[in-house]
């Protein structure tokens, strides 16, 4: 089902003949571990699980042995996959991945020792298709945080589909399988090596069937594939086995899954149409921005993408094809980095209670020159509502209720002119009120949550008050892994309570 | 065992200092320099003395084209430009300077690797490697794994596979690459003393033997100062400023 599509010549699905890997067995040692069991017999490689020689104590990782399939006398081309993920696999880090060990090189044994990640991929789920709308958006947003966090590291994947995706025992996302990934950072193996495009069928982006490698949004289109899986049971552009037939999603657009799912609701379809956009400047931009929505549906802006219920007309679609005959895609050498830079979360935490008019201002016009700067960026206005470390049913009675509108909107009220300055089009503006008892708690969960890049804040005027109840500003500084900006008012602007009409006489 | 491989220091002490004691922190211990020791910088007879040196410590070293030049002295068919430089450095040098530039060969092989200052299909044409057909042309002359070559002042790493295909990369300064054995590799560690694509950092690459590894280092020097030096000697003034925004 999920055929790779490589040159037929490289043999990449060769059976026979594969002479070093038939020499390995249980009880074999290679450099300083020893083979225990085989536990899978893949396409181009081989998985066993083992154990270090000379290991210390009972703290150590499980750890498989991933052995490429080499067939004898043949093109020595069928390994480069291998020898790309035996490129990145150790530039990566983090949870998101498992923990390179080791690897051998192909002048001995070729091998990588990695991190054994226990458990299924995400395979197996496809069958189970179409899932609890609850589980398609965990998944989405698990995928797309691990997903941005690669992207972070300078890497493309280009193979994310279910099978390359599992899961710790936390709900951590875990991606596998860089056998045609592309980092920056490195020379990429695979561009020259081959004449077709390289991914898997079903969730190749159309810049990939136009030879595009760099592009992290191609990530996303492949994330949008496999919710749209999830979500309708169905594949948005069946499983092609030719160029020709890859080359359709160039111009078909897929049926809307409310069409083949009624209560799919209408912001989720409008994330999966816009992931799955032919144009990557018509998706998210980022990973983590997808993430953003499918935490916070309520605050998307939806389009007509939401609302549509069949796929483009007769003429539309000639329109497209007509267009995409010998099309080439753009011919722009962006980086993976310059993409995630252009296309940051900035996060304001607006104290709307508590501070003063001259710092509200300020704060206001520090994030719109913020926000000014990047033309991709998000903003998400961020307010607190303190509540009671006890007694949190309060927050449901009516009171609460008015209390969390009545902020809301005094929220998007602060944001207005910012919204009206740089005319904040499609989603690009969030607004979130959160309910917690510790103030600068909330602010960073809530950073970490959503990948926020940049934090900006203002800082509470009065020292005295400062020293009375701590300052959130600091503890935010001191706690978080991003970057924090801290706005002052102006001198002069806190002292004057006249010029603050109805705001308590402290700063944020 | 880490290696340094430094490439077109032509002239320039201030940035060659720098290199020097970059790779020296980053434990180089080996170093094998590319030729084009002179020609355009203000220091010949201090880079020339230095590469003596360490030469004499055990560093292979291979003529340029510009040393061969300075060797020879200038010739009619020369740009007036090119004569004037080359008059000028020969008149810095001393007897022993230039013997020691007349003494350097060619090419230098060391295990499975090839040193040599432009290509291995012909060291003493200087022909440009200046695509992917000209890498492979001099990687496809040679038995060695690893060719590293000066004369192109950019630096760029080429690969040839088993297959006959080749990749280029711009790499990224400080990222180590690796350089497994089974392919063949083509190492322009871009010029120490005098940069060319546009960041005026001195180029260098050092290759760590114990973790088959790569890394091209970029190194930000006092480019004022050999600009003012270069402006002082009278040499041509586009020999400073263009130290200066790395063109």
């Amino acid at each position: 089902m999920e055929s790779k599509l490589y040159s037929p010549s490289l043999g990449y699905t060769g059976q026979n003949g594969d002479n070093p890997v038939n020499t390995l067995k249980p009880g074999s040692i290679v450099d300083r571990f020893e083979l225990l069991e085989k536990l899978h017999v893949g396409g181009m490689a081989h998985i066993w699980k083992v154990q270090e020689v000379n290991h210390q104590g009972d703290s150590r990782l499980p750890l498989i042995m991933k052995v490429p399939r080499i067939k004898g006398g043949e093109d020595p081309a069928t390994i480069v996959g291998f020898e790309v993920e035996m490129m990145i696999l150790p530039m990566l880090r983090g949870r998101h991945v498992p923990q390179f060990i080791a690897k051998g090189d192909f002048t001995r044994q070729p091998y990588i020792v990695m991190e054994r990640i226990e458990g299924h991929s995400l395979r197996p789920r496809l069958d189970d298709a179409p899932l609890a709308l609850d589980e398609v958006i965990e998944i989405g947003s698990r995928v797309a945080t691990a997903v941005h966090d690669l992207h972070r590291q300078n890497l493309v994947h280009l193979d994310i589909k279910p099978s390359n995706i599992m899961f710790r025992d936390d709900g951590t996302a875990v991606l596998v399988d860089f056998g045609l990934s592309r980092h920056d950072h490195l020379p990429d193996l695979l561009d020259e090596e081959f004449t077709l495009p390289m991914g898997t069928g079903p969730y190749m982006s159309p810049e990939q069937v136009q030879f595009v490698r760099n592009d992290p949004r191609s990530d996303l289109f492949a994330l949008g594939v496999m919710l749209y899986h999830f979500t309708t049971g169905e594949r948005p552009f069946g499983a092609p086995d030719s160029v020709r037939g890859l080359r359709r999603r160039l111009y078909i657009d897929p049926v809307p899954p409310r069409s083949l799912r009624p209560d799919c609701p209408p912001w989720l379809q409008e994330v999966i149409l816009r992931c799955l956009e032919v144009q990557p400047e018509r998706r998210y931009q980022t990973a983590a921005q997808l993430a953003l929505d499918l935490q916070d549906p309520g605050q998307m802006t939806l389009t007509r993408r939401a609302e549509k219920l069949q796929k483009s007309g007769m003429l539309k679609t000639f329109k497209r094809w007509f267009f995409a005959l010998g099309a080439e895609p753009a011919n722009e050498r962006i980086k993976v980095a310059e993409q995630l830079e252009r296309s940051p979360i900035v996060m304001a935490a607006v104290d709307i209670d508590n501070a003063t008019t001259a710092l509200l201002q300020q704060l206001r016009e520090t994030v719109r020159r913020i926000v000014l700067t990047e033309p991709g960026a998000r903003l998400a206005c961020v307010s607190v509502m303190k509540i009671a470390r006890i007694g949190v049913d309060e927050l449901v009675d009516a009171d609460g209720r008015s209390k969390h509108v009545k902020q809301l909107v005094a929220l998007k009220h602060w944001a207005r002119p910012i919204s009206k300055a740089l005319d904040l089009g499609e989603g690009r503006l969030t607004f979130h009120v959160l309910e917690a008892p510790d103030v600068a708690d909330a602010l960073l969960e809530f950073s970490q949550r959503n990948q926020v890049d940049h934090i900006v804040m203002g800082a509470r005027a009065s020292s005295s008050l400062r020293r009375l109840l701590g300052s959130v500003s600091s503890q935010v500084v001191a706690q978080a892994d991003r970057t924090v900006t801290v706005v002052r008012a102006p001198e002069g602007g806190d002292a004057a309570p006249a010029a603050a009409p109805g705001a308590a006489p402290h700063g944020g | 065992m880490k290696t340094a491989f430094l490439s077109d220091l032509h002239a320039n002490r201030e940035a060659v200092e720098s290199v020097l004691e970059h790779a020296r922190a980053q434990g180089a211990q080996r170093w094998v320099l590319l030729g084009d020791f002179v020609g355009y910088g203000a220091d010949p007879a201090w880079v020339v003395d230095q590469v003596r040196a360490l030469v004499r410590q055990g560093a292979m070293a291979v003529m340029g084209n510009h040393d061969q030049a300075v060797v020879r002295g200038s010739a009619p068919g020369m740009r007036p430009e090119a004569r004037f430089v080359i008059d000028w450095t020969r008149a810095q040098l001393d007897a022993n300077q230039l013997d020691f530039l007349a003494s350097l060969p060619m090419q230098q092989q060391h295990g499975d690797q090839l040193y040599v200052h432009a290509n291995a299909w012909a060291p003493g044409g200087w022909d440009y490697i200046q695509s992917r057909g000209d890498a492979v042309r001099s990687l496809q002359a040679t038995e060695a794994r690893y060719t590293f070559c000066g004369h192109m002042h950019e630096p760029k790493l080429f690969n040839l596979s088993g297959t006959g295909k080749a990749g280029d990369f711009v790499p990224t300064p400080g990222v180590p690459i690796p350089v497994p054995p089974h392919r063949q590799w083509l190492i322009i560690p871009g010029s120490a003393g005098q940069p060319r694509d546009g960041n005026p950092a001195a180029c260098y690459a050092l290759l760590d033997e114990a973790t088959g590894t790569l890394t091209f280092q970029r190194v930000p020097y006092d480019h004022e100062t050999a600009g003012a030096k270069i402006r002082a000697a009278d040499l041509p003034q586009r020999l400073a400023s263009r130290l200066e925004d790395g063109h």
